[in-house]
């Protein structure tokens, strides 16, 4: 028994020690990044660094030389002056040059992360609670690739459950992927409340606010997996919004991106079938799981006031279209977004079909995806 | 002299403190609710010290062990207004309460029964702050600059008495300020100018017009939520119109000179405990009231800094980084004026000055970074993540907390009439420095290397520095403990100490006895200020 307990700590402290040395992207400083404006930005953050350690040093050196020599204790007495206008016009003026110094290569790197130029691709970047939606705008609809990017690390392992892996909160379903060498332009906007869009390898740090779209733009030089974090309190689940860039060569973009559209023409297609009770059933607890559960939880239970239950009260067991248009159009003043932009007509169908017919609600009716499409066109 | 002048003057007109606890509610005696102020802001210090500690508990180790996120966020946002506005303001008001009647030579405050007042909103805006951790729904959980449109289309349902709770510190906080300026404008003793005036008393009197001026800012800001959360206004939702980014320019508009009110009077106490431990005038008096004036000027323009990621245009990113980094030059001076004071001095380091000494060395670390972030290009990788928590920590907590703790020790044998115990006070100095720099120093690294901030988890790569953080600010927190013991020991008894208290204290607080009678300098003739100058 007490055996037991004490290799249970064992274990939990290994866990614990190990959980931080397995990292190898360990680092204490800004990172250099991988575009020319990272590079440049890290250039002035430790030139600004070195004038502040030397600024440090000498004024904390002249400190303790005082506090060694001028102490009553070995002898000193106090002199008497307590003016010297030479002496403070230098620690004015020094200071003002030094700045003048530092505000000339500050110019000029701000300069270019404000010039996007021309860029190849425009990718909306939209924050949603809590979770990232890309959309790659084409001038032709049907070429228009949009999905969204949530959370990839399971709940077990924030509640310690089991083991944490190498990118802890740090993983997500769907990744942005873009080119190597190109320059993209990122629009940055929000649905609900303020995030910020924030992949430190790139220096693109954006605050996403709903009624504005603001520009940034990164042109990456080496392929690879780049990470971030949304860096603008939203709310609940702040800390569960990361980013993932992956980034390739051009060829491999490309057969990427003709993959996701034809996901765009199969899902069109989708929409059309028929789909038996089932199937949706089936769809609808994968997209409730990942898409509603973080307010309304896996049991349907929410989190009251702000996130009610779903189970034997309320909208899931009124009235279906009412049901339908607050999970298609949100509703207003509360965190209930509208899902309508996020969700195809058969997830949404079949997301409202699951919450009708689990947790011992058992509405037993059914909606077919066309249906709700057609509600989705016509704006109803 | 003054001494023997106060005693007669006191049999013949004056009687002392009311007895029982209706002397501190009907009070206006300017001790007397500096002492409220002083306990006041003391337990709202440990409260918001204890949110802090269930912050730092929860980010001990990755994963979520302790609180929810939900709660942690509703923990950060009460740390930081609880913290502000509770513990670092009423406690400079209390030290202004105390000490600028005795040290302009004046009678009291100005306006005594506004000065009760001021104080006795607080404990009722507190209490409905803190109430709303338990109403349903939970307290505020948007940070403590509360932005828009999480404060109010997304705010929980007791956002409503946060906003009364602001007003009602807000008030306070204005009929503070006032009694402050027309107390320093009008009641000094005769002789005594402006410019002859203790630093501290010079800091106060910007600080109090900074208060005057944005405190209504705040209460604009607040209000607009209020009318967009239930009268269907739709200032800051953009949806109906609104501009959620104006909400920041008006809340950085109070919130920048409010930064400096936690600040100035600190810069007070400082440039009076530096000159009284090196036995030495303050070098450069005169250029100290200027580089605080400019400080004061440049807080109301330069509040863009906190914004640049929001998408300003160019031109306004460029005027508000060149606007920020000018502040360094006057506060470079000050940093300059203090070590030319301690430079030839004679200097003995009790408590009082090895909080000051630290004060200026930490203030001035978090200074440089403050200069670091200033750059607005690096500011894209710096802002909102760990390394601006480091920096705001470095200048308000060895910053504001530590200039008031200098001045508690310095003041206090003042105050109570006896020495407090200059072991235990050491002690409680290294804890906290020990203690203050563990915790915020690696916040730097983790800053730079990532992390943002208000997250109440994170990723494996920030594991090892968040446990010292942790660790020190466990240190530091059960360390004020021994500053509340050392507080009460010394009321009770302690060394009988002198008038003047410290050899090279100078000043008319210094001319009165210890403890400082109920009244003092009652009619001008009672004040000299020869002896005052030393």
């Amino acid at each position: 028994m007490e055996k037991a307990k004490q290799s249970r700590w064992l274990v939990a402290l290994s866990l614990l020690l190990s959980s931080s040395m397995v990292y190898a992207d360990w680092t204490v400083n800004m990172r250099q990044g991988v575009t020319a404006i990272s590079r440049e930005i890290y250039e002035l953050h430790m030139l600004i660094f070195w004038v502040c350690v030397v600024i440090g040093v000498l004024v904390f050196g002249v400190m303790i030389i005082s506090m060694l020599l001028h102490r009553k204790s070995v002898g000193a007495v106090s002199a008497d002056f307590h003016d010297n206008t030479t002496v403070e016009i230098l620690w004015t003026v020094i200071p003002v040059i030094i700045l003048l110094a530092m505000a000339v290569p500050a110019t000029t790197t701000l300069n270019k992360m404000y010039d996007p130029g021309e860029a190849a691709i425009d990718i909306e970047v939209r924050g949603l609670q809590w979770k990232w939606q890309y959309t790659y705008l084409n001038n032709d609809p049907t070429k228009e690739v949009k999905f969204v990017s949530s959370l990839l690390t399971p709940r077990e392992e924030i509640l310690n459950e089991t083991r944490k892996r190498e990118h802890y909160l740090l993983d997500v379903d769907n990744e942005l992927v873009i080119p190597v060498n190109t320059r993209v332009r990122f629009l940055v906007t929000s649905g609900d409340t303020l995030h910020a869009w924030w992949v430190p390898d790139f220096a693109v740090k954006r605050d996403a606010i709903p009624g504005f779209i603001h520009q940034a733009w990164a042109e990456v030089e080496k392929t690879g997996i780049y990470r971030g974090q949304c860096a603008e309190l939203c709310g609940k689940d702040h800390g569960f919004m990361p980013i993932v860039v992956r980034v390739v060569e051009q060829g491999e973009y490309e057969t990427w991106l003709a993959g996701k559209q034809e996901e765009g023409r199969l899902v069109y297609e989708t929409v059309g079938k028929e789909w038996t009770q089932d199937e949706l059933m089936a769809k609808g607890e994968e997209v409730y799981l990942r898409v509603c559960a973080a307010c309304h939880q896996a049991n349907g239970q929410g989190l009251p006031p702000a996130f009610p239950s779903l189970v034997g009260q309320g909208l899931a067991v009124g009235p279906m279209a009412a049901h339908l248009d607050i999970v298609l159009n949100g509703k207003a003043g509360t965190s209930m977004q509208s899902f309508k932009g996020q969700l195809n007509a058969a997830e949404i169908a079949a997301v409202v079909i699951y919450e009708r017919n689990a947790w011992g609600n058992n509405m037993g009716d059914s909606i077919q995806p066309r249906e709700v499409n057609k509600m989705m066109s016509t704006g109803q | 002299m003054s001494a023997i002048i106060e005693e007669h003057h006191h049999d013949d007109h004056h009687h002392g403190p009311a007895k029982g606890l209706m002397r501190w509610v009907f009070t206006t005696n300017h001790k007397d609710i500096g002492t409220l102020y002083l306990w006041f802001s003391f337990m709202m210090f440990l409260l918001g010290g204890t949110f802090a500690l269930v912050i730092r508990a929860e980010l001990f180790q990755p994963g979520l062990q302790l609180v929810a996120p939900e709660f942690f966020n509703q923990m950060t946002t009460m740390h930081g207004l609880i913290m502000v506005f509770g513990a670092v303001m009423p406690a400079f008001v209390g030290l202004a309460n105390w000490l600028i009647p005795m040290m302009i030579g004046a009678p009291d405050m100005a306006l005594p029964r506004m000065n009760n007042y001021s104080f006795w909103i607080l404990p009722f805006a507190f209490t409905m702050l803190a109430s709303t951790l338990l109403m349903e729904g939970g307290g505020p959980n948007f940070g403590w600059t509360f932005y828009a449109p999480l404060s109010t289309t997304y705010a929980p349902p007791s956002v409503t008495y946060f906003i009364f709770a602001v007003h009602l510190m807000g008030i306070s906080s204005i009929m503070g300020s006032i009694n402050v300026v027309v107390t320093i404008l009008n009641l000094r003793a005769p002789g005594m100018t402006l410019m002859q005036m203790p630093l501290f008393v010079w800091t106060w009197l910007i600080t109090a017009y900074l208060l005057i001026a944005v405190m209504p800012v705040l209460a604009g800001v607040v209000t607009m939520m209020l009318m967009d959360i239930h009268f269907g206004t739709s200032f800051f939702n953009a949806a109906g119109g609104g501009d959620p980014v104006l909400f920041q320019h008006v809340f950085w508009f109070f919130g920048h000179p409010e930064v400096y009110i936690m600040i100035l009077p600190a810069f007070g106490i400082v440039s009076a405990i530096i000159p009284t431990f090196a036995r030495k005038r303050l070098f450069g008096y005169a250029s100290m009231v200027y580089a605080t004036s400019s400080i004061a000027f440049l807080s109301f323009i330069v509040w863009g800094h906190h914004m640049f990621t929001v998408g300003m245009p160019l031109a306004g990113e460029l005027y508000f980084m060149y606007a920020t980094m000018l502040i360094a030059v006057p506060t470079g001076v000050k940093v300059f004026n203090w070590i030319a004071t301690m430079w030839q001095g004679s200097m003995t380091f009790e408590t009082p000055m090895l909080f000051a000494i630290a004060f200026v060395v930490l203030f001035t670390i978090g200074g440089l970074s403050g200069l670091m972030l200033s750059i607005a290009p690096a500011d894209f990788q710096y802002q909102d993540t760990y390394f601006v928590v480091a920096h705001f920590h470095y200048v308000l907590v060895p910053g504001s907390i530590f200039s008031i703790m200098a001045a508690v020790y310095y003041w206090l044998p003042k105050w109570t009439g006896h020495m407090y115990d200059e072991k235990l006070g050491k002690t409680h100095f290294w804890l906290s420095f020990i203690g203050v720099n563990v915790t915020f120093f690696p916040q730097h690294f983790i800053g730079l290397a990532g992390m943002p901030r208000r997250i109440p988890d994170y990723a494996l790569q920030f594991a090892d520095y968040n446990m010292i953080s942790s660790v020190g600010a466990f240190l530091f927190g059960f360390s004020q403990l021994l500053f509340l013991v050392i507080v009460i020991k010394c009321i009770k008894t302690g060394k009988q100490a002198t008038a003047q208290v410290w050899e090279g204290a100078h000043g008319l607080e210094w001319t009165v006895p210890s403890p400082a009678p109920y009244h003092t300098f009652s009619t001008p003739d009672e004040v000299n200020l020869k002896e005052a100058h030393g």
